[in-house]
This record gives structure tokens, C-alpha cells and sequence, in this order.
């Protein structure tokens, strides 16, 4: 049996929370990927702790895991009554990636995310006419996360997941994941 | 039956019916790199559906949340578009669906973005971004094809030809679209019918494509008045749900 452990600090959450991976990519937490939105304990709901969360993408399966991935680690803390709580305003950006997990990223072979592709005039309409649909020069560069070479190019707008596409080194031609910006 | 929940099933069922269309490449992608996106696209059309369907059974409340709308109404009950429930083909008629669907719905989706329902604001936000995706590529495509060889010029233009009377639909307003537009809830069906125009004949043009020049279109999705196609779609992707109501894993 764990023993219940009621209003542990804010702080002291967060950092258990930093210890759930996204189930897509293990190497980074829910915190570092920027999807934890809030933690708050509710009185009135007899000391529940509620954890608000945001989706990365809409369709992402790993929602529901990262739920129950929550729920467990802080179970497993004590903490008996948790619900987790889905925020979908403001939408989840990949500009909420901390320096640490875009580190981590890279240091797994992912190319963490350039700058979101959020226009700086606050268009949410893609002006098609305006694209190049060139894949090299349309895109920014995404260095390589094993060498480091800028010299790299675009193989499929999507990859493994949702939230990445693929990539290849022309330098040392090895194929890599990149987070997109979003 | 309020416009409100009536107007949430087409939102729903459009990302719904073509998520579901587009699942049948799976695996049968020209191209692995084709594969995925096909793929990835309709999983961020199903994300976008289920928040749409589970909202439109909170305004309903009648008890039936996103299974029982997605796996539990018969074909007339659907107000999709007729666009979305038309069969895959070859690939140039998914890529010509999908361009003319995704233009048209990152529009709707920005303007969204503005309604008054702050619950249809936030979800057309979160889904606005993934429509960016899914029309840029779409464009792409039909740029590299139109501007292919001439075998894949020729299938484009036929598939362009052929699903042109089916994207006028959506402009066009009804009672429900009026009601809604007028409540702040929407765009106006009509407003956003110059631009998507100007989008879409730019890029044909740019694939060496010619926008068709014909008007008569067809309609009828939007009050439950569908081609055959949705009916054969529905019954592969109802069975389960209707031989074991309720099951889950």
C-alpha cells in the first residue's frame, strides 16, 4: 500500500511529472515537450489532484497512454486521486519545447523543431500561391543530429508519427527523424 | 434539433467520412513516404472529428457522445459533404479530393478561429494548424503531377474535371448555415467561396492544369441526401460496433 501524500508542493510535481516520457519518443517528458499545461489541487473535489494536459496533434494516439502514464507515476508517489484534465486552447506549439528536451532530442536522433511555422503576421491561412514547393529551398535547414551538417534534405513531408518528417544526411547520408515545427 | 448541433455533425462527419477513406491506402500507398502521409492525414481528420462529434453530443444531450454519432446513425443521418464520400480511385482523384477539400477547409477553419462558441474557436484552432499540412502537400501533389508526364497530367485533369461539380456545395448556405453564420458562429457559407477560387486556380495553373468552367454542381450531403459511395464506406466501418454494440478494448 502507498501511503497518501496530500498537497506536495508544486515544484515537487513537476519534477515527478518530468519523469513521464512521451511513449513516442522516451527521451523526452511531458514537461519538456510542453504539453503539461497545469497542476492543481481541487478541495472541493475531496483533495483531487487534477493535471491539465494539451495534445500535441489532434489524431496523436499517445494522448490516452500519456493519461494513464500520468495517473500511474503519481499513484505510484501516493497521490490517490488524479484526474487528467485535456486543454486543446491555446493550441499546443512545439515553441513550448524546453532546451533540455530539444537537447535530449538530438542526442536520440531526432532533429528537435526549428521556430514554429506560426506566421509572424498572424495568418492562419497558408497562402499556397505564394509556396515555392521546392523541397530544398522552401524549407529551413535542418541540421543533421549525427553529424551536424546543414548539407541535408527533405525525404517525406511525414515520418514515423504525426509530429515528425523524414530526413537524410548528404554528408553522411544517414536517414534521421525531424520534430516539426508546429 | 438545434442549427448549433446540426451544423457540429457536418464539421464532424467531413473529417470523419474522408479520415475514413482515406484509411483504405494503408498499406496500398504508391510510395512508402505517399503511405504515411495518407495515412498521418487521416489520423489528424479522425483527432479533429472526434472533438467535433463529442461536442456536437454535449449540445445535444441526448446521451450519445462520438461512438454512437460516428458508428450508430445510418447514411442518412450523415451531413457530410458529398466530396469527402467519394470513392479513393486512383491516386490522382484522392490528391485532387484532398486539394480541393483542403483549401477550402483550412478556410473554414481560420474562420472558425473567430466564433463566438469559444469551444468551436478552440478546436478550430488546434486544427487549423494540421489543415496547413495537409494543404501544402496536397498542393505540392498536384503541382508534381500536373506538371508530370503526360500520363499523370491527363489522370489529374480528369480527376480535377471530374470532382469540380462537387466542390461548390460547401458555399452554398442553407437554413442551418444561415442560422449559424448569422449567431456568430460561423463564417458565412458564400464568403469564403473568391478566395478558395483564386487558391485553387492559381495552383492548377501552376500544374499546367485548367479550371473547369462549368457551374452546375451537385449537393445534398449537408441535409443527409448521399451518393451510394457513403452507404459501402459505412458498412465496413459500422460492423464491428453494430454486431457487439458497446465493445471496447
Amino acid at each position: 500500500m502507498n501511503t497518501v501524500v496530500n498537497h506536495v508542493s508544486r515544484d515537487t510535481l513537476l519534477s515527478w511529472l518530468g519523469e513521464v516520457m512521451d511513449p513516442e519518443v522516451p527521451v523526452v517528458s511531458i514537461v519538456d515537450l510542453g504539453i503539461l499545461r497545469d497542476v492543481q489541487w481541487h478541495e472541493s473535489l475531496d483533495s483531487t489532484l487534477i493535471v491539465t494536459v494539451t495534445p500535441t496533434y489532434s489524431g496523436c494516439p499517445a494522448t490516452e497512454v500519456i493519461a494513464q502514464s500520468i495517473c500511474k507515476a503519481l499513484h505510484a508517489r501516493g497521490i490517490s486521486k488524479v484526474e487528467v484534465s485535456t486543454q486543446l486552447s491555446p493550441a499546443w506549439t512545439t515553441d513550448w519545447m524546453t532546451a533540455q528536451g530539444r537537447d535530449a532530442l538530438r542526442a536520440y536522433g531526432i532533429a528537435p523543431p526549428a521556430a514554429s511555422a506560426a506566421r509572424a503576421d498572424g495568418s492562419l491561412v497558408i497562402d499556397i500561391a505564394a509556396l515555392t514547393f521546392n523541397k530544398v529551398s522552401s524549407k529551413a535547414v535542418v541540421p543533421c543530429p549525427q553529424c551536424d551538417s546543414r548539407n541535408t534534405r527533405l525525404l517525406s513531408q511525414y515520418g514515423s508519427t504525426a509530429c515528425k518528417a523524414l530526413y537524410q544526411c548528404n554528408s553522411c547520408l544517414e536517414p534521421f527523424d525531424y520534430f516539426k515545427p508546429h | 434539433m438545434t442549427a448549433k448541433f446540426e451544423y457540429l455533425l457536418r464539421l464532424g462527419d467531413n473529417c470523419l467520412v474522408l479520415s475514413q477513406q482515406l484509411s483504405s491506402w494503408c498499406g496500398h500507398g504508391p510510395a512508402l513516404e505517399e503511405d504515411l502521409a495518407l495515412t498521418n492525414t487521416a489520423l489528424d481528420l479522425l483527432g479533429q472529428a472526434r472533438l467535433w462529434l463529442s461536442y456536437a453530443g454535449e449540445v445535444e444531450s441526448a446521451g450519445r457522445d462520438e461512438d454512437a454519432l460516428a458508428y450508430h446513425r445510418d447514411a442518412h443521418e450523415f451531413r457530410n459533404l458529398l466530396i469527402v464520400e467519394q470513392p479513393n480511385g486512383h491516386y490522382g482523384n484522392t490528391i485532387a479530393r484532398q486539394f480541393l477539400f483542403d483549401v477550402w477547409h483550412q478556410q473554414l477553419l481560420a474562420g472558425l478561429c473567430q466564433s463566438s462558441d469559444s469551444r468551436i474557436s478552440d478546436i478550430a484552432q488546434k486544427s487549423v494548424k494540421e489543415a496547413r499540412y495537409h494543404v501544402e502537400r496536397s498542393a505540392g501533389l498536384v503541382i508534381a503531377l500536373g506538371d508530370g508526364t503526360a500520363l499523370s497530367h491527363e489522370r489529374m485533369q480528369s480527376a480535377i474535371d471530374k470532382l469540380w461539380p462537387y466542390a461548390h456545395e460547401w458555399f452554398e448556405s442553407d437554413v442551418i448555415d444561415a442560422q449559424c453564420a448569422a449567431g456568430g458562429l460561423c463564417p458565412a457559407a458564400a464568403s469564403l467561396q473568391a478566395s478558395w477560387y483564386a487558391s485553387v486556380k492559381a495552383v492548377l495553373s501552376r500544374a499546367t492544369l485548367s479550371t473547369p468552367d462549368y457551374t452546375g454542381h451537385q449537393k445534398g450531403g449537408k441535409r443527409g441526401l448521399h451518393t451510394e459511395h457513403l452507404s459501402h464506406m459505412l458498412a465496413p466501418m459500422q460492423v464491428l460496433q453494430r454486431t457487439h454494440p458497446g465493445a471496447h478494448w
